[in-house]
């Protein structure tokens, strides 16, 4: 083991002799619950640490392919009775394998093309414009099936489209109101500025309805949460950095994300990255105190118009995604949004916050899994009889579009704001009605 | 092991299904008792009786070592592989064969998840009655193995009280079955309690059949401090007196209670002696009756303060503290031991004062809880098993606490079971005729000495 890997792994020493391997993480592990076997699961990932630590093993392939199955969906960590944080510690066993061994080849090509942000913002606007040559568009969903295989993506799989026009390129960088309450910067992250526009339309849409000021800072990149789970902290740390300082030329008086884990970027990671910088971790800290998840700064801040809502039919459950209910705790929030929505009958599904396989990435190097662990949220919805999934990721939106198409389904996946946009729609559609009953009354 | 050895068992199994990595090896190096570890040869992954027996037969003839294990939550080492060879994972096996509501019976094989079960008969308002603290992980096959306990000890007793029959595959592959559907069965030597809580050392449980009991349409949660622990011990013996049975009957010491108020300040005064936990559950009517007299027989034993719970979250919030007891205990310090020393009810307060002397004399930290209604107690010795100075005072303050339980006439395990851990003190339980009892039948049984070897009755060979 190298003396950096030593010296990694010999900081994580009283955290990992915390754990006493009780496993009660076997009752929440999503991978687990497929495999049943010890390394899948958080206790079995912990003893490894430890074996290597103690100079019992080394860092072989074997424990990177250990390591690797796991969906980051922080279960292990909620349930733990010693408070041992497994899911950063099993992040922190990848940063020793990046280390001695370098990145996955496919991520490697991945985060090289990330790492430059003009250069990945071309290659994502390119492949908007030519997408449609390679994969083809199902009706009546966002979603497309690749026209011939790729590397790195399961042939069956459905993914969404990639805009033409990415949302920043569709909208001027501040998009303004007559009598600003508010003024938000967005960071849209890179799902809603590439893939769901649709989502950040919403977005700008519901902010509006709320007399809130929204800037879209051009040159914000990637939140850094792939490449953080990954275990490449370097490169996480350059995205963070990044972000900060062009968010910071921008003094918002909050920055507004709509999604699980780009907030919980900027509220947690952030701060955590520079936990040896005490100049960037307070400049972090400064800003991830102005970080909301936009359901919940809706609710909490903005306290969200609700006089003028019109009706949306539709029976809605909810998935939470991980990095929502137990990265930043924001479940009551979102249906709280729900709820409001006059017409929209909720229903809540058993587990909502059980992770549906995504992953993030995980999805992408363990696809049959990934699909097998989404079978059991898929059933999970079926049995609310909803017809409209909600939910705060744009992952998961794809990965759960991608079990419900594949399973012949017709259950939509939507974000909530976006429900929320059309419920303020709908309100406008009924205004001349309203105007004329109102008349009519006098 | 030889490499035949490893392609007959991938033979029998799939070769899926038998892990060899040094990687996985280390992964069933363990189970949840500290101290204790070593990496097996092969982890084999059965999937029917059939596939265990063909297993069972080819270790037994090369004379390997095989470990049947459930999800590894022992806390008696009863599941490390200390002389290598064969882990026989069990988890593969999680079907609920039938749930027989004439007859209230489940079926089940050994890798279903009790919680699971209980999930699965609670439809028909019906439960299985033990619940270990780690009743969502534990597989039905490891606490029948260990005859595992749990909170509701006192009323409904431990699981060989539940369990009616069972398949097993014997150390040279033989498979045999006890027991059945049947309440009244008295032919025979009685082979199921005699499988029921042999920690894997006599045959691999296959398939268990267990009785189920009605779901209690009601129940009602207190709480009670108590300055002085002997008024709470007085009570304990008083609410019994009184004949009523509760489900649950918990007790923390102060050094327990401290610990809590300091992790999950739930309100508990940090300066009484004892807190008394009780639930009692039945029909309505019995449950309203049963809780007031509870309550009278609490404040004729001075408790400080009672609470009764009023609705179900009241009823959590008392019960929020003592879930907490463990959690809060064990984030003290790396290490910890919950033992299971069992004392008859009426000794629980000398059993107290005993372990809270002992830890002191010994400059160990050991917070004691448990259930108090049926003696059994866990004592818990928080401590960092890389100070081997501090190891050696803590395994002093074991070595005392056992020998204290048995001098109270009680027993060295009221749920854990021996495994390994507490094999030391069996023969000052047990006696040298009862220990060799127990071999002889270990070596009928067993004559290679291939399950489970060293644990529960010692070496036998």
């Amino acid at each position: 083991m190298s003396d950096d890997n030593k010296k990694l792994l010999a900081e994580l020493e009283d955290a990992l002799a915390n754990c006493m391997k009780c496993g009660n993480c076997m009752e929440v592990c999503p991978i687990y619950k497929e495999f049943k076997t010890e390394s899948t699961v958080a206790r079995g990932k912990i003893a490894l640490m430890e074996a290597v630590l103690s100079g019992q093993s080394e860092i072989t392939a074997g424990f990177d392919q250990r390591m690797a199955m796991c969906v980051s969906c922080k279960a292990c960590t909620a349930k733990c009775p010693c408070g041992v944080k497994a899911d950063e510690l099993i992040i922190k066993g990848r940063e020793a394998i990046v280390k001695t061994r370098g990145l996955h080849p496919i991520k490697k090509a991945a985060f090289a093309l990330l790492k430059a942000r003009p250069l990945f913002d071309f290659g994502l606007r390119m492949a908007g414009v030519f997408g449609p040559l390679a994969f083809k568009k199902l009706p009546g969903r966002l979603a497309t099936v690749a026209r011939f295989p790729m590397p790195g993506l399961d042939r069956k799989r459905i993914m969404a489209p990639i805009a033409s026009t990415p949302l920043r390129s569709q909208v001027p960088e501040v998009v303004k109101v007559d009598n600003p309450k508010l003024r938000v910067a967005f960071f849209t992250g890179c799902t809603i500025n590439y893939i769901y526009t649709d989502v950040g339309q919403a977005v700008l849409n519901v902010l509006k309805e709320n007399d809130v000021e929204v800037t879209l800072p051009a040159l914000q990149h990637c939140c850094a949460v792939p490449v953080h789970i990954s275990g490449d902290i370097e490169l996480a740390k350059v995205f963070a950095k990044h972000n900060i300082e062009t968010f910071e030329r921008y003094n918002p008086d909050y920055i507004v994300a709509a999604c699980g884990s780009c907030t919980m970027a900027w509220k947690k990671d952030y701060p955590e990255m520079f936990a040896d910088d005490p100049e960037m971790k307070a400049r972090a800290e400064k800003l991830a105190a102005r970080t909301y998840e936009i359901s919940q700064f809706l609710v909490d801040v903005v306290k969200f118009r609700r006089d003028n809502l019109g009706e949306v039919k539709a029976k809605v459950t909810m998935h939470d995604p991980c990095h929502m209910a137990r990265g930043i705790a924001v479940t009551a929030q979102p249906r709280e949004v729900l709820k409001a929505i006059p017409g929209l009958e909720f229903v809540e599904m058993k587990e909502p916050a059980r992770c549906c396989g995504a992953g993030g990435s995980f999805s992408l190097a363990h696809y049959d899994v990934a699909r097998t662990i989404n079978d059991r949220k898929l059933a999970d919805i079926a049995s609310t009889g909803a017809d409209t999934v909600a939910t705060g990721c744009g992952m998961c939106r794809m990965h759960i579009t991608d079990g419900l198409v594949q399973s012949g389904r017709n259950e939509q996946v939507f974000h909530t704001v976006q429900l929320l946009d059309r419920a303020y729609k709908a309100g406008k559609k009924d205004e001349p009605k309203k105007a004329k009953d109102e008349f009519h009354f006098h | 092991m030889q490499s035949g050895l490893i392609d007959s068992l991938k033979g029998i199994v799939g070769a899926e299904h038998v892990l060899t990595s040094q990687e996985d090896l280390l992964c069933y190096s363990y189970d949840a008792t500290p101290g204790f570890s070593h990496m097996p040869e092969a982890v084999v992954m059965p999937g029917t009786a059939d596939e265990v027996a063909k297993v069972l037969a080819a270790a037994n003839e090369a004379k390997i070592p095989v470990y049947p294990r459930g999800s590894g939550t022992n806390l008696s080492a009863g599941t490390v592989p200390l002389k290598g060879g064969i882990v026989l994972l069990m988890t593969r096996m999680n079907k609920i064969v039938e749930i027989d509501t004439a007859n209230l019976i489940a079926v089940a094989e050994p890798g279903v998840v009790v919680g699971d079960l209980n999930k699965a008969v609670e439809e028909f308002g019906l439960i299985y009655p033990p619940d270990p603290g780690t009743v969502a992980t534990a597989t039905l096959g490891g606490t029948v193995s260990e005859n595992a306990g749990g909170l509701r000890g006192l009323k409904y007793g431990v699981s060989k009280h539940y369990v009616m029959g069972l398949e097993v595959v014997l150390a040279d592959g033989r498979i045999l079955n006890t027991g059945g559907k049947t309440v009244k069965d008295v032919a025979g030597y009685d082979l199921t309690k005699l499988f029921t809580g042999s920690e894997g050392t006599l045959g691999v449980i296959t398939k268990i059949t267990v009785k189920l009991m009605p779901a209690p349409e009601a129940r009602r949660s207190m709480l009670a401090t108590f300055a002085k622990l002997d008024d709470a011990g007085q009570a304990i013996a008083a609410i019994i007196a009184a004949k009523i049975i509760p489900a649950t009957l918990e007790i923390m010491d102060n050094a327990t209670v401290r610990t809590v108020e300091d992790y999950a300040k739930v309100g508990l005064p940090t300066d009484v002696e004892a807190v008394l936990l009780i639930e009692v559950d039945g029909i309505a009517e019995v449950v309203e009756k049963d809780s007031a007299k509870v309550v009278e027989v609490l404040k004729a034993n001075n408790a400080a303060e009672i609470r009764v719970a009023q609705d179900a979250a009241e009823r959590d919030k008392i019960w929020a503290a003592r879930r907490a007891a463990l959690p809060a205990l064990a984030k003290l310090r790396p290490t910890t031991f919950v033992e299971d020393a069992t004392v008859p009810r009426s000794k629980v307060p000398d059993m107290i004062r005993a372990v809270n002397e002992i830890a002191a004399r010994h400059a160990v930290t050991i917070g004691t809880f448990g259930h108090a209604g049926d003696g059994n107690l866990h004592p818990t010795i928080v401590c960092d098993i890389r100070d081997d100075a501090e190891m050696d005072r803590v395994y002093k303050a074991m070595d005392e606490i056992f020998a204290v339980s048995l001098q109270l006439g009680g027993t060295l395990s009221g749920e854990h079971g021996i495994g390994v851990g507490k094999l030391r003190y069996m023969e000052s339980q047990f006696g040298p005729a009862g220990m060799a009892a127990m071999r002889a039948i270990k070596k009928a049984l067993d004559p290679n000495c291939i399950l489970n070897p060293g644990k529960l009755v010692g070496e036998c060979l």
